[in-house]
Formats: structure tokens, C-alpha cells, sequence
């Protein structure tokens, strides 16, 4: 029988996250709720624990004698300040990760002085205490689709007059302990293939979640009845067939995920504007690595690429000391199922890549990106869908868990939300590491696991976490997705390891290094095997959080805070002695060797045994047409506004404007004490930074600018000027605060609906040649810009059919950028500065307003999507950074999202003045009205500030580019436009301000 | 000891902000500075016993599960040192004992006060008096707040601060007290050594989010009676350059940051009465 203990705050002191949860009752569920009180639950399932000891952990660890009150079991509702009337307890469903629990479990071992057996474990719960006239079925509804997610947590609901008679009777449910009980006898199936119709080959490859296509099952099928290969696997014990273990690992490495196919695919390219039909052998070399190689040899000696494409992270030179990895990874369908832990390993899982790159990188930002639908949505949502608004707060507490516990700050982000984004939100984690050029003598970007090495998994233990995981985020959602497929992080186990994989690097003990993420071990190890040329992996060696998985199970176990080290056989005691000693598990597995195989054992016996060719380079080239032809959208004929002040404040009220305050103070974005452009900026700390400065090396003024462009809607009309006009606002925004062009790299993470052409997708032509048309995009800015892409990440099947409606998102490119400055002291930032300095427009603008977010806000689309001129826009960016290299721009702000209106009055009311502006001064091509003006999204654009005795200079530098000064800030705090002498606009600045505050200020 | 000021700055177990923290060190003149892992004083290779100052900077220990540096001051009490049966918790005591000093950030100073190293009232040593508590926004938040350093305590970090920005980024760090009578003694004896003001008046507050936590007497950092224990949520080593504060586009900053004053005064503290 366990033992519980209780734990609930002083009844004098607030319970926020009652208070909290008591809020989004009422705003969200109409439920008349007068209070909420929590209690901690600790359910101790351990043999035979002393009084004393109990006594020693009830007032020890597990609670606080100034703030809390506890029980033994014993009910603790009846002590509350108030007499409830519910009471929901909500747990953890056997297998799913308790880190609290963990932490409740090591704390309990160190008072009884003992190692705990392997059930022994602590479980955590959260009791709600309800005041409310609810019924049942009310209460259900709160637990259902506001306290718990089904697929992870279990909830037990009761009235709090019926705790007394709970209690009392024999067995108390409240002491059922969510152990995971060792259900299946180990089994390795071997699968005949032989004979299999081609219904009945994908049939197989649909039942077990293998994701492999037709083509790809016979592949195997062919392969594995190679006489060769038949003779070989005898050798080792093998009969005939192929093993589940195979099977799983092969699925795995084929995966969409993990190989690309549709980027690799052989795709024929049918463009019906023009008449013209292409081959293109790979996009991914065609355009996106050839862009870079070009760069690159463009650069010659000068080249500050360390490492493209070819490891877990993009690493670029920093300065003579010092190199940085970059990687953004997505975590879309997880956080789809399971909005908190999805994330959460989003952001853990991505602190990975650059950590598994070259010998280790120490973790220096993270930078999200969030695509939600509507968090005021109002419609039926189909089963199976969470609302936006319980999305975005899960994700949002999942990335402030995860950034804020590993101790890397968050300086970089957005969030925008579009209908298309409810079936699947877009979850884009990204983070950047340092590493120094040398370690132990030899370049830090690489790595090579050595024949005979050991390979050692440091970290988590495997559970049954995220199965299939790769496997399913190339496919899309649907109401039987599988539980297993979410996992949660535990930033901790992950600081720990990470704080000793630093040290042992330092130590030189270990060859290479690489993350267990998707695919586990089958990915990791199969990948470093690549370096070594093969290896043998012994899987019943593997630590496990419970029995009872089967050795496919453990090889494919997605489970977290996992890397995969090669170490040398004479370094490997004192690797390991190092790990006992800092509190990290660390276990041989087997080694790695030059074989030229994939060898798996379970208990001494071969379960898998393949050539390492075949698992990487065996997956068949898919075959894929697209067909463009340009989309007709209504031009809308608007009239004209009567009031561009209220339009201007009601642009800036959009979700995609509004200011993200809420969000970015949650997340510390300046942990590591290097920050120098936050993302909140200006007079009150509240202004929206374009890029993100830090400094990575405190005893440097070196800095690193951080920045990113993301707009979906544009490829409505045109894949095409969506990726360009994203590129451009990357870079834009890394110029705006001091980057430049002379080092500056990007990444690319593609996240597109299915775009190949089947029953299920009737427009997959049409979706693959947005994509065709995305990638030349691609290669066309970045040669132009000397932008190499480094890295990168595609999420090709970002679908949701449910209840028979599918919902695709649109195609979006999120371009990461960094850069680097000199000099972190020249770093400008948004808001404007002093009354009385000059206001420039920097760019020409022209009628573009399709797809813009003012079209948008009247229901339109139209056509005029907004357009790059590269040869102009390169001119002006080299241009400005001159400018405020020389210290001659005050603020200078991005023009993007609600154009010109709204970075006019951002840069205004960031820097608490007021602004005189005369609209006929701006640079314009074309335009014919005020709102038009105002809210075309052309790109390439800026809005700076210049201190009066700066301006002949200002000039001087930016001569032959487009600009014009259009008027003065001010001290009166008013933004005035102005047109052929009448007012345009006047508006109070704290209106204006009030109105991008507020939508979000939750 | 030599005539070197000899820090230590304790990593490991979720601790993330040992560098600026080392860094801040360092640059107050400090001529040795060593970043530790708990693990190196628990396996005895490394002890308290060689430095003057010792450094609990801020992160998450144990990932704040089962409460702010609840199972951190747990290990502290009962994990023992290599072959001595002490704990690390003993050896701290011993420390103070020889005149050392200790400043704990955010999470360093939730550990001190949880281990009842602060505020250490006469006679209650051991017994936990005060405490820190989840915000009363309920919300972790990273922002500048205003603190104001009190001229009457023996606290020997605030000596010389006035005025003083510095970020919070905390979501337990609501100072409470037990009862009427610690928060009586904490007061006359001027423990409460920075407190949250208003930007406006200099003057302590309990106004969201001038008082970002709604911490009772506006405390943002208190001190033991000798002065030398000095626990604060506010973070001092990440305000080390002037580029670190939010307004220093605006606003014509001196390049050292502010925050660096709580070094150097410990630094020559140590100059001064102990080498």
C-alpha cells in the first residue's frame, strides 16, 4: 500500500494557480465558479517506510513550514479556507513522464539512505477543490477541456461531502498508483513479405504505422532475398525473413522526417504560365545546397561556413575563438496532441542538435515561432481538435518550461495565428550553441566515432515515448494517432547531462557525440555509424523506465534527454566514473565497428543485422509532378476608409500585430548576462524589437543578432514572392539592429500541407509546384543577398482529416537568420529617441496589398502580392549598416506586417513620443490612396530615426538608395499624417498603444 | 590562504547562471574566481573551506519540483561528503562560521532561505523562518524592477547603492515571513537590505509590477545579522555591462553596469577584514 501525503498553501495566502484556473473557468467555459484551491499530491509507492522517515519527508522536502499545510493520508480539502464542493484529481497515466515525481523519488532515497528498487516510485497529482453550483456534467466538461488531456492524464471526480465515505471505505481509489505493469512476454516477429499482393504489402506498412510506400516495401522485400544477403543473415542466426526489428528501424531511417524523399524526389515540373516543363533531380541540391556552395566559393578563403547541412546543426565561424551551431527543428503533431509536453520537447529536443554537433556546443538562445488558429475561435471544432487557446497555452508553458529550466534565454520569436493553423499548430523551436574552434587539438565542428568505441547513451532512460514518432509526423493526424507518440521533456535530467557532456568534452574523452531524437537509437547510432562504417548494438543493455519493451520498441524509443556517445575504450572508465560522480546515467551499449553493418542483439542473439548502405542509401527515389498555374483571386474594391485613425488602431489590434507582451515575459530572454537588444524595447520596456543582440562571449563586445521572417498568408498567391518577401524580412530585421550582410547566415524550415498527388490529396500538383516554386525563391535571394542557408528542416505533412474534413495548413517558410557585429555597443534599436528628430522612410512603396494583413482584415485576398527588388534592396542594406556602423541612426524599425501605419506608430509610442508626418513625402510608386499607403506590405523598407545633427551625414551614406525624411517626432504625444496640407490622421499616442496592447494582455 | 580574494560560484543540478555570475567576480577585482559542480564538494576534491566568498547563483535546482529549492536544501542536509560524514549544509555552517561570505541570486537565495541560512535570527539558526512563494501573478516574469538599498543594514553588498535597476526573472520569489515577530526583528534590525520601489517615488511598494511578486514589506533581498549572508530575486551579475539594461539605447549608461557594486563591495569587504 502506497503512502500519500498532501500539501496545500496556508489558507491566509493566494493560490494563484487556483486563482488562475478559476479566470480561464469563467472566460472560457461560462462556468460559475467562485473558487479554486490546489493541492499537492505525493503518492509514495514504497515498501516499508519508518514514521520517522515519513515524518522527516512530509516536513522536509515535500513541503514548506512557512507557506503550506500537509496531511498524511488523511484528506487535506476540509482544511481549506473554504468548504468545496468539488473535487477533481488529475494524474499521470501509467508510463508518462512525472519529472516532479522523479525529483519527490531521488529526494525520498537520500532520508531513507537507500537506493530505491525499481517500482519504487514517487507519483504527483493535482487535487482542484472546487466552490461552485456545478453539475456533473459541468464538472466533467472543466476536467475534460480545461484541467487534464485524456491521452496522458487520468482525472477522478468526486463531490467533496463523499471524501469522508471515500476514505473510509477499503479500497480508496485516491491510492491507485499509475504503475506501469509489464504486460507482453519479449518477442522478436519475423514478417514474411514473400508472396504479399500490393494491397496486402501496403496493407502491412498501414498496420504497423511503418509509413513506407509500396515501392519501399518491395525494395525490402527484394533486398532481403539477395542470396548474399540470405547467406549472411544465416551466418548470424537469421532465418529467412525480415525481423520486426528491422522492419521498424528501416521505416524509421526511411521516413519523410529523417530522409527528405520529397525534397530528394525527381520531380517534373510543369509551369502553365510560362509553357515550360522541367526535371529537377532534388530540390534540395538543386537549389538549396547549390545556393550555398556557390556562396561559399564566392567567399573563397574568406569562407566562415564550418559545417553545412551535414550534422545535427549549421555551424559558422564567430570570431578566432569561437564557432556557432544554429538549428531549428518543428514539433507539430506532438504539440497538436498534447499542446505542453509537445512543446516542451520541441524546445529540449532542438537544445539537442546544436548540443550533438561537431564535439558539443554549449547552448547560448533559443527563438520560437508559433502558428496558431484564432485563440477567440468560435466555431465547432471537430473531435479529437483542442482549441487554439488551449494550444497556445500549453505551448507557450511547454517553451517556458523548457527555455527557462535549461537556463538558455529566449530572445527571439512571433506568433501568428490564421483558421488554417486549428487541424495542426506550427510549433518552430529553434536554438544556437558556441563551441571553440579547437578541442583536444582538433576542429570543433567535427567528429568521428573510431572502429571499437564504445557507444555509451547518457542521459533519460527508454520508455514506450514517442514510438513511430518519425514515422507519424509524416503523416497526417487522425483520431486514432497514437498516445505513445507524445512525450514530455525533463529539462533537468537534460542540464545535468549536458553540464557533464561539456566537462568530458573539455576532457577530451569522447570521439563523437550526436542526440537521440527521432527514430532513438536506431537514428543516432545508424548515424554514427557512418563515421566508424558499422556497429553492434546490444538492446537488452539498455536502461528502461519499466519492463516490458519489446527490442524493436527500445531501438525506435523516442524517449528524451538522450545523447549517443563514441568513446574510446581506454577513456572509458574515466568517462564513466565522471558521469557516476555528476549524477548522470551513462550505459555501454555495444561498439562501433567497420563492419559495414547494422547489428542488433537481444540477449547475445542477432535480431537485426543489415547493411549499413542499405538502411541509408536503399530508399527508392519517389517520382512527383507538379503543375503551376497562377491562382485568380477577386481584386476587392474596398471603399475608402472614413477614418484611417480607426483604421490604423484597429491594424494594430490584429492577433498578427498586437503585441506578444504576455508571452515574452514569460520566457527569460536574458539568462547568461549577455543580452543587449531585448525583444521588449523602448521608453516603457514594451516596444517589439525587429532581432535580438546578445553577447555570446562576456569578455567581448562581439555580438550575434538573431532574427527571423515568417509570412504564410503571401502564399496564397505566390509560393514564390511568400519565400522571398520571408527571406527579405529575416535579413531586414537582423539590419535593423546593427547586423549586416558581410556574415550573416539563414535557415530553412519548410512546413508544407501533402503535397503529393493521391486520392486523399486531389491538388498535390498544385501544392508540390508552391513548393518547386518556394525552393527557386530560395536560391534566387539568398545568391543574391550572400546569405548561405546552413541547415535546415522540412514538415511536409502538416494535414489534420477529421470527422471527413481536412484541414491543410498554408505553406510556410520560416527563414532563421544570424549574424554578427563587431561591436554590440553600435546596436540600435526600434523605438524613437528625442523629441525633434527626423523621421525617415527608407524604401519605395507600391500598391501591394495581396494577401496583406489589411486585405485580410476586409476579407480580400487580391493579387498584388508583395514583391522583392533584389538589386534595390541589397543597395539600401549595405547602406544602412554603413549608417549605423557610424552611429548615425537613432531607431530604425522593420517595415512588415500592417506596413507603413503601423511601424510609424510602434516607433512613436515604443519611444513615448509623439509624431508629425507628412504622407506625400513618402517614397511612392503608384499609389492612390491613404490606406493603401499606409498598409501595403511592400518589403525592403524601413522606418529610422536620425538626430538632426546626424542628417547631412545620414544623407550622405544613403545616397542613390530610396528615402525621403518625412517629418519630426515630437514631444505632444500625437501621431499627426498629414496630406497636401489636411490632417490625415491625429490620434492620441496611448490610444494607439492601448490598442496593440490589449488583445493579448490575458 | 595567500593574499588572493578566492571565490566560488556552485554549479550543477539545474544551476544556470554560474558564468555571469563568475563573471561579476572577476570583473570586482576578485583575483581568483572557480565555477564548482556540487558534485566536485560532495566527492570532497574541492572545499568550501579554501575560499572567502561563496557564490549560489540563480537557475532552476531540481527543476523547481516539489517547490523552489525545496530538494536542493534537501541535498545540501543529507547528502554527505566523501569520506566524512559531513554534509554540505555542515561545511556552509562552518564557512560562515570562519567569516565567509555568501550572496545567493533567485534561485540561490530561495536555496539560502530554504536551508535557513537567511535570515538567521538570533536563536533560530536552523529553523526556517521566512520563505519565498510562487508570484502572486501566479507567472514566471522576466523584467527591470526598481530596488531601493536600505543605508541602515549591516549588509555588507548594498554598502554605497542607492537606486538600482535590476531584472527579476522569477515566478516564486513573494517573500513571506512566519509571523508578526520575524518580520518585526527583520525590520528592526534592518535585515531587509534591498526592497522593490516605485520608479516615480523611490519609495517601497506592493503595486504590481513595480513589486513584481507581491513580496510582504516590499523585500526584494535580506541579510543575517553580520551582514556577510545576503540573499535577493533581483539579479546584480546580469546587470554586469551597460548594454544589459533595457534602455541603454535611450539613456546615457557608464559602461560597467550597476550590478557589479555587489561584487566589489564584497571583494573589498574581504580586502579589508579578512586577508
Amino acid at each position: 500500500m502506497a503512502y500519500r501525503i498532501e500539501v496545500a498553501l496556508k489558507p491566509h495566502l493566494k493560490d494563484s494557480l487556483g486563482d488562475k484556473t478559476v479566470k480561464r473557468c469563467r472566460e472560457e467555459l461560462n462556468a460559475p465558479i467562485e473558487a479554486i484551491r490546489t493541492i499537492k499530491v505525493y503518492l509514495l509507492d514504497f515498501k516499508d517506510i519508518s514514521k520517522d522517515c515519513l515524518n522527516q519527508a512530509v516536513f522536509g522536502p515535500f513541503s514548506d513550514p512557512v507557506t503550506q499545510v500537509t496531511s498524511l493520508d488523511r484528506p487535506l480539502a476540509h482544511d481549506l479556507p473554504f468548504a468545496p464542493d468539488w473535487v477533481i484529481e488529475v494524474g499521470f497515466r501509467p508510463g508518462v513522464t512525472d519529472n516532479e515525481g522523479r525529483i519527490a523519488t531521488e529526494a525520498l532515497a537520500l532520508i531513507l539512505d537507500r537506493e530505491p528498487a525499481p517500482e519504487e516510485k514517487v507519483y504527483t497529482a493535482v487535487q482542484y477543490c472546487i466552490k461552485g453550483n456545478l453539475d456533473h456534467e459541468q464538472v466533467e466538461r472543466l476536467a475534460r477541456d480545461l484541467l487534464s488531456n485524456d491521452l496522458i492524464q487520468r482525472t477522478a471526480i468526486f463531490k467533496a461531502s463523499d471524501l469522508e465515505r471515500i476514505w473510509a471505505s477499503g479500497d480508496n481509489p485516491l491510492y491507485a498508483v499509475p504503475r506501469v505493469s509489464a504486460e507482453s512476454a519479449i518477442n522478436v516477429e519475423t514478417v514474411n513479405l514473400n508472396g504479399l499482393t500490393d494491397e496486402e504489402l501496403a496493407e502491412l506498412s498501414r498496420q504497423r504505422v511503418l509509413a513506407l510506400n509500396l515501392n519501399e516495401m518491395k525494395t525490402i522485400r527484394e533486398h532481403i532475398n539477395l542470396e548474399r544477403i540470405i547467406t549472411e543473415r544465416k551466418a548470424v542466426g537469421l532465418g529467412p525473413y525480415v525481423t520486426d526489428v528491422e522492419l521498424e528501424a528501416l521505416a524509421q531511417t526511411w521516413s519523410e522526417h529523417c530522409k527528405h524523399k520529397i525534397f530528394n524526389a525527381d520531380i517534373t515540373y510543369v509551369n502553365k504560365e510560362e509553357g515550360t516543363e522541367t526535371i529537377i533531380h532534388s530540390l534540395f541540391d538543386t537549389y538549396i545546397r547549390k545556393g550555398t556552395r556557390e556562396i561559399r566559393d564566392r567567399l573563397g578563403r574568406d569562407d566562415w561556413c564550418m559545417s553545412v547541412f551535414k550534422d545535427n546543426a549549421g555551424v559558422i565561424r564567430f570570431n578566432e575563438k569561437y564557432s556557432v551551431a544554429f538549428k531549428v527543428e518543428t514539433h507539430n503533431s506532438p504539440s497538436a496532441l498534447d499542446p505542453y509536453g509537445g512543446a516542451l520537447t520541441g524546445i529540449v529536443g532542438v537544445n539537442r542538435d546544436p548540443f550533438g554537433t561537431g564535439m558539443g556546443s554549449k547552448l547560448i538562445f533559443n527563438t520560437d515561432v508559433f502558428c496558431f488558429g484564432p485563440p477567440d475561435f468560435r466555431g465547432t471544432l471537430p473531435p479529437g481538435l483542442l482549441h487554439p487557446k488551449r494550444i497556445f497555452e500549453g505551448v507557450r508553458e511547454g517553451v517556458e518550461h523548457g527555455g527557462n529550466q535549461s537556463g538558455i534565454p529566449t530572445v527571439n520569436g512571433s506568433i501568428l495565428f490564421d483558421e488554417r493553423y486549428l487541424g495542426k499548430p506550427l510549433v518552430f523551436c529553434g536554438t544556437g550553441g558556441i563551441m571553440p574552434n579547437r578541442v583536444c587539438e582538433h576542429p570543433g565542428h567535427e567528429k568521428k566515432a573510431m572502429p571499437g568505441d564504445a557507444i555509451v547513451m547518457c542521459g533519460g532512460r527508454i520508455g514506450k515515448d514517442g514510438i513511430h514518432g518519425a514515422t507519424f509526423s509524416s503523416e497526417e493526424l487522425h483520431e486514432g494517432s497514437p498516445a505513445t507518440a507524445v512525450q514530455i521533456g525533463d529539462p533537468i535530467t537534460q542540464k545535468k547531462m549536458t553540464d557533464f557532456l561539456l566537462r568530458a568534452r573539455d576532457l577530451c574523452l569522447y570521439n563523437s557525440i550526436t542526440d537521440n531524437g527521432a527514430g532513438g537509437l536506431s537514428s543516432s547510432v545508424g548515424e554514427m555509424a557512418l563515421e566508424a562504417g558499422g556497429f553492434e548494438l546490444h538492446l537488452d543493455r539498455a536502461p528502461l523506465k519499466y519492463h516490458g519493451l519489446q527490442p524493436w520498441e527500445i531501438l525506435l524509443s523516442e524517449a528524451q534527454e538522450r545523447m549517443t556517445v563514441a568513446v574510446p575504450q581506454d577513456k572509458l572508465d574515466r568517462f564513466m566514473k565522471l558521469a557516476k560522480k555528476m549524477d548522470v546515467e551513462a550505459t555501454v551499449l555495444g561498439k562501433f565497428t567497420d563492419t559495414g553493418k547494422f547489428h542488433c542483439f537481444y540477449e547475445d542473439r542477432t535480431v537485426a543485422y543489415l547493411d549499413l548502405d542499405f538502411v541509408h542509401d536503399g530508399v527508392p527515389t519517389l517520382e512527383l509532378k507538379a503543375v503551376w498555374s497562377r491562382p485568380r483571386h477577386t481584386e476587392p474594391d474596398l471603399p475608402e476608409p472614413e477614418s484611417l485613425g480607426t483604421e490604423l488602431k484597429a491594424m494594430l489590434g490584429r492577433y498578427n500585430i498586437c503585441s506578444k507582451e504576455y508571452v515574452v515575459r514569460q520566457y527569460d530572454h536574458e539568462v547568461q548576462g549577455g543580452s543587449v537588444v531585448k525583444p521588449l524595447t523602448g521608453a516603457m520596456n514594451d516596444g517589439p524589437s525587429d532581432a535580438a543582440v546578445i553577447r555570446p562571449d562576456l569578455d567581448s563586445y562581439e555580438g550575434l543578432v538573431v532574427s527571423h521572417g515568417i509570412c504564410p498568408r503571401y502564399s496564397d498567391i505566390d509560393t514564390y514572392h511568400m519565400v522571398s518577401c520571408v527571406v527579405d524580412e529575416a535579413v531586414r530585421n537582423a539590419i535593423a539592429v546593427g547586423g549586416s550582410l558581410d556574415l550573416m547566415a539563414g535557415l530553412d524550415n519548410f512546413c508544407w500541407c501533402d503535397p503529393v498527388q493521391s486520392e486523399k490529396t486531389p491538388d498535390g500538383h498544385y501544392k508540390l509546384a508552391q513548393l518547386v516554386r518556394a525552393n527557386q525563391a530560395l536560391y534566387d535571394i539568398c545568391t543574391f543577398y550572400g546569405v548561405p542557408c546552413i541547415s535546415g528542416k522540412d514538415s511536409m505533412k502538416n494535414d489534420a482529416t477529421i470527422g471527413g474534413i481536412k484541414i491543410s495548413i498554408p505553406p510556410t517558410l520560416l527563414f532563421s537568420v544570424i549574424s554578427r557585429m563587431d561591436d554590440v555597443r553600435k546596436a540600435v534599436t526600434m523605438d524613437a529617441k528625442r523629441p525633434g528628430d527626423l523621421v525617415y522612410v527608407l524604401g519605395m512603396t507600391y500598391p501591394e496589398l495581396g494577401a496583406s494583413e489589411y486585405f485580410l482584415s476586409k476579407g480580400a485576398v487580391g493579387n498584388s502580392v508583395p514583391r522583392v527588388r533584389l538589386k534595390e534592396a541589397r543597395r539600401q542594406y549595405e547602406a544602412l549598416s554603413r549608417a549605423i556602423g557610424q552611429g548615425l541612426v537613432a531607431s530604425c524599425h522593420d517595415c512588415s506586417d500592417g506596413g507603413l501605419g503601423v511601424a510609424l506608430a510602434e516607433t512613436a509610442f515604443s519611444g513615448s513620443l509623439g509624431m508629425h508626418v507628412d504622407l506625400d513625402a513618402i517614397p511612392q510608386d503608384g499609389i492612390e490612396r491613404m490606406d493603401y499607403l499606409l498598409f501595403s506590405e511592400t518589403p525592403s523598407r524601413f522606418v529610422i530615426t536620425v538626430k538632426e545633427e546626424a542628417k547631412e551625414g545620414f544623407e550622405k551614406i544613403m545616397k542613390g538608395t530610396t528615402f525621403a525624411c518625412v517629418g519630426k517626432t515630437t514631444e505632444e504625444p500625437r501621431l499627426k499624417f498629414e496630406t497636401r496640407g489636411k490632417t490625415a490622421l491625429d490620434e492620441p499616442l496611448d490610444d494607439l498603444k492601448q490598442a496593440w496592447l490589449s488583445p493579448l494582455a490575458w | 590562504m595567500s593574499d588572493k580574494v578566492k571565490v566560488i560560484v556552485t554549479t550543477g543540478y539545474g544551476t544556470n547562471c554560474e558564468v555571469e555570475m563568475a563573471h561579476a567576480c572577476t570583473m570586482a577585482g576578485a583575483e581568483q574566481v572557480d565555477i564548482v559542480h556540487v558534485s566536485d564538494l560532495l566527492d570532497g576534491s574541492v572545499s568550501l573551506l579554501d575560499y572567502h566568498f561563496l557564490n549560489l547563483p540563480g537557475g532552476f535546482l531540481d527543476g523547481d519540483n516539489l517547490g523552489a529549492a525545496q530538494a536542493g536544501a534537501h541535498r545540501l542536509r543529507y547528502a554527505r561528503i566523501k569520506g566524512t560524514g559531513q554534509s554540505l549544509l555542515e561545511q556552509i555552517q562552518k564557512f560562515v562560521e570562519r567569516g565567509g561570505l555568501i550572496l545567493g541570486v533567485c534561485n540561490g537565495f530561495q536555496l539560502m532561505v530554504k536551508t535557513g541560512l537567511l535570515p538567521r535570527l538570533e536563536g533560530s539558526s536552523e529553523e526556517r523562518t521566512v520563505s519565498l512563494t510562487y508570484n502572486d501573478s501566479g507567472r514566471f516574469e522576466d523584467r527591470w524592477v526598481t530596488c531601493r538599498a536600505n543605508p541602515d543594514s549591516p549588509c555588507v553588498f548594498t554598502k554605497g547603492i542607492d537606486i538600482i535597476e535590476l531584472p527579476v526573472r522569477h515566478g516564486e520569489g513573494k517573500f513571506v515571513t512566519k509571523d508578526k515577530t520575524v518580520s518585526n526583528a527583520l525590520s528592526e534590525n534592518n535585515l531587509v537590505c534591498i526592497r522593490y520601489v516605485s520608479p516615480e517615488t523611490g519609495m517601497p511598494t506592493q503595486q504590481y509590477p513595480y513589486n513584481p511578486n507581491g513580496s510582504e514589506m516590499a523585500v526584494a533581498g535580506v541579510c543575517d545579522p553580520t551582514g556577510r549572508l545576503m540573499g535577493l530575486m533581483p539579479h546584480p551579475e546580469a546587470f554586469s555591462h551597460g548594454t544589459n539594461h533595457p534602455r541603454w539605447t535611450r539613456e546615457n549608461l557608464p559602461e560597467e553596469g550597476a550590478g557589479i557594486r555587489f561584487f566589489r563591495n564584497a571583494v573589498e569587504y574581504i580586502r579589508g577584514n579578512i586577508l
